[in-house]
C-alpha cells in the first residue's frame, strides 16, 4: 500500500480479503448464490459488514447490486445459504416509498411497537432538519424532503444496519452533496453499519471508509480509503479513475462506465 | 365555476371556496335549465298534460310535503334502498376482501363474480319475483344484487394494484402481513373503493326505480304508477325531481367520504 496514496487496493477480494474485522461482523455472507432461472444474478460472493463500517458498493446496471442490497434488506429469502444479517436493519430506497395516506410522522414511526412512538418520530425527523413538517402529507414533500424523511424513518429504528439504495440520484446536485454532508453526520451520531449501493464513483469515494466493485455478481475489486472525509479531493482523480476502470468490467483499459444492452435487461 | 379557483388557495379562503364550487358552482347551470323550462310553459309551448310547468310543480311538492304523503312514501323507497345498499356493499367488502387478500379466495370467488356480471342485475325481476313475492323483499334484493359488484370489482382490482415497492418497503421495516395489509394494502384501495362504491349508489337508485314499479303500494315508485293512471305529469315530475335529489344526495354522500377519507391527496382542482 502506497502511503501517499490515501488509499489501497486489495483488486482480487474475493480471494485475498483485506484483514478480517476484529470484532464480530453485523453481515457474513459466504459463497452467496442467487440465480433467477438461467441467469446467475450473484455467484459465489463473500462479504463481511464489520458494526459502523461504511461500505459503498459500485456496480454497472444489472451486476447484481440490487440483488444484493434485497438480500440483505430481507426481502428475498435466502434459503440454505450461509447469510447473517442482524435483525435490526433498514432501508432507504431511491424512491423515498413514504406511504402517501400517513402524516410525515407516522411514515416515520410505521411498524414501531411501545409508547411514545411520536416523540421518537419528532426526535428522528428534528435530527434531519423536519422537525417543522411533523403533520405534513408526503406528496407535499420535496424530493430531498421526502428522502430526508426516509433517512429519519431508517434511523428511528436504531439499526445496527443501514442500507441506503441509490438514495440521492434522483436528488439535484446541491441537494445531493447535503444529504451526503447529512448521511455522514447521521452516521457518525449513531454508528449504524452502511451499505450505500450506487453508481456514482464520486459519491462512494466521498462517503465510504471501504468501496467495493461488484461486476458480474463477484466482488472485482475493494478499495479501503484512509484519509478522513473532507480530504479525499486530492485523492478522487485517481481513485475515481482506478474504480472506474474496473467497472469497465473485463476491459480494464478503458476506463469508461458502459451501459451494455445485455447488462441492462438482466437487472 | 372559475370564481373559486384562487381565492381556495389560502386556508381561511379555502372553506367558502369549496362551498361555491359546490353548491353555487354545480347548481348554476340546472336553474338555467329551470328558468327556460318555466318560460316555456308559460308562453304555452310546452302543453301542461305533456310536462307541468315548474312552478306547478313547486305548488303539487309543497302540498304533498304538507299532507305527509310524499315524506312517508319517501321514507319507504328510501328504507328499500338503503337496506339493498347495506347488504349489497357489504357482500360486496366481504367478497372483494377475500379475492383481492389471497389467492385461493381469488379463485373460488372470482368466477362466480365474473358470471354474475354478465347477468344485468334488472334481468332477474321476473325470476326474484317468482322466488320473493311481490313484496319488499325482491326490491331489497335487487338492489342488493345490483350493488354488489361495484363494490366488489373496484375493492378487488384496487387491493390488486397496490404499489409492490411500498409493500417491500413495509417488509424492510419488518411489517407482519396484517400490518402490511393494514397500513399500505387497505389505504390504497380505498380510492378505489369509493369509486366503486360511488358507481353502487348510483345503481342502487336506478334498480331502485324499476324495481318499485313491481306491484308497491308504497314508495315513489307507487306514487308514480298512480300518478301516470290519473296523468298527473306534475305529481310524476314531482317524484323524477326526489330521484334526482336521492341521486344527488347520495354523491354528496361519497364525496364528503371522499373528503375525508382522502384527504392527504393532493387536490388537482386547488392547484
Amino acid at each position: 500500500m502506497d502511503a501517499r496514496l490515501g488509499f489501497s487496493v486489495s483488486p482480487i477480494a474475493v480471494d485475498l480479503p483485506y484483514s478480517e474485522p476484529v470484532a464480530e461482523p453485523v453481515v457474513r455472507l459466504r459463497n452467496f448464490v442467487r440465480r433467477f432461472g438461467a441467469n446467475t444474478i450473484i455467484d459465489g460472493l463473500d462479504l463481511d459488514i464489520a458494526p459502523g463500517e461504511f461500505i459503498a458498493l459500485l456496480g454497472r446496471s444489472g451486476s447484481g447490486k440490487t440483488t444484493l442490497l434485497r438480500t440483505l434488506a430481507g426481502l428475498d429469502e435466502v434459503r440454505g445459504q450461509d447469510v447473517e444479517v442482524p435483525d435490526s436493519r433498514a432501508v432507504v430506497f431511491q424512491d423515498a416509498r413514504l406511504l402517501p395516506w400517513k402524516p410525515v410522522w407516522k411514515n416515520v414511526s410505521l411498524g414501531l411497537k411501545g409508547d411514545k412512538v411520536r416523540d421518537r418520530a419528532e426526535a428522528a425527523l428534528k435530527e434531519v432538519g423536519l422537525g417543522h413538517r411533523l403533520d405534513a402529507w408526503p406528496l407535499t414533500l420535496s424530493g430531498g424532503e421526502a428522502q430526508r424523511v426516509a433517512l429519519a424513518r431508517a434511523l428511528v429504528r436504531e439499526p445496527k444496519l443501514l442500507l441506503l439504495d441509490e438514495p440521492f440520484a434522483a436528488l439535484d446536485a446541491l441537494t445531493r452533496y447535503r444529504m451526503h454532508d447529512l448521511v455522514l453526520s447521521l452516521w457518525r451520531a449513531h454508528r449504524p453499519a452502511v451499505l450505500i449501493v450506487t453508481h456514482d464513483v464520486e459519491e462512494a469515494i466521498a462517503l465510504a471508509d471501504r468501496v467495493l466493485v461488484l461486476d458480474k455478481g463477484r466482488i472485482v475489486a475493494q478499495e479501503h480509503i484512509a484519509a478522513p472525509r473532507g480530504e479525499r479531493s486530492g485523492l478522487s482523480g485517481r481513485l475515481r479513475e482506478k474504480l472506474l476502470s474496473y467497472l469497465g468490467g473485463d476491459d480494464h483499459r478503458t476506463g469508461v462506465l458502459r451501459f451494455g444492452p445485455l447488462a441492462e435487461a438482466a437487472e | 365555476m372559475a370564481v373559486s379557483t384562487w381565492g381556495s388557495q389560502g386556508t381561511s379562503r379555502a372553506v367558502p371556496g369549496i362551498l361555491l364550487e359546490r353548491i353555487g358552482g354545480r347548481w348554476v347551470s340546472p336553474l338555467l335549465l329551470l328558468l327556460l323550462w318555466e318560460l316555456g310553459s308559460r308562453s304555452g309551448f310546452i302543453p301542461e298534460r305533456t310536462l307541468a310547468a315548474p312552478s306547478a310543480v313547486i305548488g303539487t311538492l309543497m302540498e304533498m310535503l304538507l299532507s305527509g304523503e310524499l315524506p312517508s312514501n319517501l321514507l319507504v323507497s328510501f328504507a328499500r334502498v338503503a337496506a339493498g345498499l347495506l347488504i349489497g356493499v357489504g357482500l360486496g367488502l366481504v367478497l372483494g376482501l377475500i379475492a383481492g387478500l389471497s389467492r385461493s379466495g381469488e379463485m373460488a370467488v372470482d368466477p362466480l363474480m365474473q358470471i354474475k356480471r354478465t347477468i344485468p342485475a334488472l334481468a332477474l325481476t321476473p325470476l326474484f319475483i317468482v322466488w320473493f313475492g311481490i313484496g319488499e323483499t325482491p326490491k331489497v334484493a335487487l338492489i342488493a344484487f345490483g350493488t354488489i359488484f361495484p363494490v366488489y370489482l373496484n375493492l378487488y382490482s384496487g387491493i390488486r394494484s397496490v404499489d409492490l415497492r411500498l409493500l417491500d418497503a413495509g417488509k424492510s421495516f419488518g411489517l407482519s402481513r396484517w400490518e402490511q395489509v393494514w397500513h399500505i394494502v387497505l389505504p390504497s384501495a380505498l380510492t378505489s373503493l369509493l369509486v366503486g362504491l360511488r358507481y353502487a349508489l348510483s345503481v342502487s337508485i336506478l334498480v331502485l326505480v324499476v324495481a318499485e314499479q313491481i306491484n308497491a303500494s308504497a314508495g315513489l315508485g307507487y306514487l308514480i304508477n298512480n300518478a301516470r293512471d290519473f296523468m298527473r305529469t306534475d305529481i310524476i315530475v314531482v317524484c323524477l325531481m326526489v330521484y334526482a335529489i336521492l341521486g344527488l344526495g347520495a354523491d354528496w354522500l361519497v364525496r364528503t367520504i371522499e373528503a375525508r377519507a382522502l384527504v392527504w391527496r393532493p387536490s388537482i382542482v386547488e392547484q
